[in-house]
């Protein structure tokens, strides 16, 4: 088991550190960020010495070593646009994006897992096959585009939520959340809604396929020849053994619900770091940019980490065929 | 003797494979519906009622007309107009073409990158397998769509850094499927023959091995056609994508944004709905595919 862990500890450190690097020559050859840091009309001596402030007369190898250090100080330096701490600039913009990561899982959950588990003990049901259908739509259907129609019918036709922002931030053990106002939930559902969307179609999937098989195991039949009641053994007996792949499975996607809150950040002018970082990318403002990606990467590789970590414990298969490969 | 009663004729593969590819009723209204994309795409310049690109002919007091108005030259605009006047019809038909291209070349760039390495990975094995796979583990860590984002950020626009960046994102889905199957198909006697037949290596892998591994590649370059298409719009709509000299579907939709408040929905909502039926097509004909070609399945 110890030599599992240290073996995906190394796997990630490798990880982190060949991001530092791309990110590094990546930002390198972005352009001459110079140009975006001094007034239009300032003079040689003027940029040369922004340039000589920031470092940029360096050759790339000092630069490097510099960046090299900062990250592992947890430092990327000042933001060219806001003139703040890149860092602490993420930093501030997380809790939100947060939250409606995680509103949009819980979403994907309640929703999902409920539809699935009718679909997968009912295929042949019209409404069964109804929800098949849906959650192949819920593949193809771009986020943003659905983002877009999710205003136009809930706040310009309707009228009934409000189209952009967050609601009113109450301060709770230290975080800041909008989860416990009505109005902050009403903020909050769109974007969440439209963040949960592929998410809603991967649990209906999910739970349907492993339904369907685990209805056929003998637990089952034998549950049923005891005479339970069905919802008994659907809820105890069959959801109970399809929860831990699906689990894993939002955990792992987990992830991918912070990266694409870029695209419904921005659709719905949510505060968050995706919306930060689209700002960042159009005005070439690289410490922000390389502070985000840092930041990104270390939550990716901490939670399929973990999810590996917890999988092999829970399944050993999983950790002898890793050390005979 | 009684005549013998006589066999039909016996089924060429490809025969087989589509007589079940057309047993299932949605996988043939998705190809249709994907053979009718393609075609409008091909013969948009014939068909399209007006030339977008044609300045002469977009008149500026056409702008955000609702579906069905005139246009001062006459003819009907069915689904309304942009906000600088031209046929939305026309718009979305030269931007299939644009979205469809860009999907298609990086996903047929991708492919071939995707097969050689994925190929080499497992016909060469040791410390060659060890590289491309931790690429491939490093490139597949990470959520495509932020990936994309990074690098166009990096690159900057253009078709070119689009198709680039969209291949980047896709090629380790084809090395890593293509591989697995690699991996099995060494081991048979056929390669084992093709070698002591004094072939070389370059010939084994790519006339013996591959062909014997393209099934399942097939099926992953639909899912994956239709997930580049997707992303170039999203890029595209974000501002990030191709620039407004090349309007595809996302740079529509994009365009459309600041007047959907306003309750001009049109603008918007067709260009998305031309990608939808678009995407749907391709990952209905994917499904069917995946289930025809699949061998276990076999009946």
């Amino acid at each position: 088991m110890l030599a599992f862990i240290l073996r995906r500890l190394m796997q990630a450190v490798f990880v982190v550190v060949a991001m530092v690097v791309l990110v590094f020559f990546g930002t390198y050859v972005i352009g001459d960020p110079v140009w975006m840091m001094v007034p239009g009309d300032a003079t040689i001596e003027q940029v040369g010495e922004v340039r000589r402030t920031f470092g940029f007369d360096q050759p790339v190898y000092v630069q490097f070593l510099h960046f090299l250090g900062d990250v592992v100080r947890g430092e990327f330096g000042r933001s060219y646009v806001h003139g703040t701490s890149a860092i602490a600039l993420i930093l501030a913009r997380m809790p939100a994006t947060m939250e409606l990561a995680f509103a949009a899982l819980i979403l994907a959950v309640v929703i999902g897992l409920p539809l699935g588990l009718f679909a997968g003990l009912k295929p042949e049901h019209p409404a069964a096959r109804a929800i098949m259908a849906g959650s192949i739509l819920g593949f193809s259907l771009p986020t943003f585009w659905v983002g877009l129609m999710l205003i136009m019918l809930f706040s310009v036709m309707l009228g009934w939520l409000p189209a952009t922002g967050r609601g009113p931030v109450v301060s709770i053990f230290g975080l800041e959340t909008s989860m416990l106002s009505l109005d902050g939930w009403r903020h909050l559902l769109l974007p969440a809604l439209n963040l949960a969307l592929l998410k809603i179609s991967l649990v209906i999937r999910l739970t349907r396929s492993g339904t369907r098989e685990a209805a056929l195991q003998d637990y089952v039949k034998f549950a049923r020849a005891k005479g339970l009641s069905q919802s008994r053994i659907v809820g105890v007996h069959i959801l109970k053994n399809i929860l831990i792949p699906i689990v894993t499975v939002l955990g792992l996607e987990f992830g991918s619900l912070v990266a694409f809150s870029v695209v419904t950040e921005s659709i719905f002018a949510w505060p968050g770091m995706g919306k930060l970082l689209l700002e960042a990318i159009q005005r070439l403002d690289r410490p922000l940019i390389v502070a985000y990606v840092m930041v990104v990467v270390l939550l990716f590789v901490t939670i399929n980490l973990i999810v590996d970590i917890l999988y092999s414990a829970l399944d050993p298969r999983v950790r002898l065929s890793e050390s005979e490969a | 003797m009684s005549e013998v009663a006589a066999l039909p004729p016996p089924e060429s593969a490809f025969g087989r494979f589509a007589r079940r590819f057309i047993e299932d009723r949605v996988a043939l209204i998705g190809l249709g519906l994907l053979v009718v994309v393609i075609l409008v795409a091909l013969l948009a310049p014939w068909i399209a009622p007006q030339n977008p690109y044609d300045l002469a002919s977009v008149d500026v007091m056409d702008s955000r007309q609702p579906p069905g108005s005139h246009a001062g030259e006459g003819f009907t605009m069915w689904l309304g107009s942009d906000g600088v006047g031209r046929d939305l019809l026309s718009g979305i038909l030269y931007g299939l073409r644009i979205s469809l291209t860009v999907g298609i070349v990086s996903g047929v760039l991708a492919a071939s990158l995707g097969l050689m390495l994925g190929l080499l990975a497992a016909y060469a094995g040791g410390r060659t397998e060890t590289l491309i796979m931790r690429v491939v583990d490093l490139q597949l860590a990470l959520p495509s769509v932020l990936v994309a984002l990074i690098l166009v950020a990096l690159l900057g626009k253009g078709v070119d850094k689009i198709i680039l960046a969209l291949v980047v994102v896709q090629w380790a889905y084809y090395a890593r499927t293509v591989r697995a199957s690699a991996l099995v198909e060494r081991r048979k006697e056929y390669v084992e023959a093709a070698r002591s037949l004094g072939l070389s290596h370059a010939r084994t892998m790519l006339r013996h091995i591959l062909p014997n591994c393209l099934a399942p590649v097939i099926v992953i370059a639909t899912v994956q056609t239709a997930h580049a298409i997707s992303l170039e719009a999203t890029l595209s709509f974000l501002g990030v994508g191709l620039p407004q000299t090349e309007p595809s579907l996302g740079v529509l939709i994009a365009n459309g944004f600041q007047y959907m408040l306003s309750g001009k929905y049109w603008i918007s909502f067709f260009p998305g709905l031309a990608l939808l039926v678009t995407i749907v097509a391709i990952n209905l004909v994917g499904d069917r595919l995946r289930d025809v070609l699949n061998p276990r399945l076999e009946r």
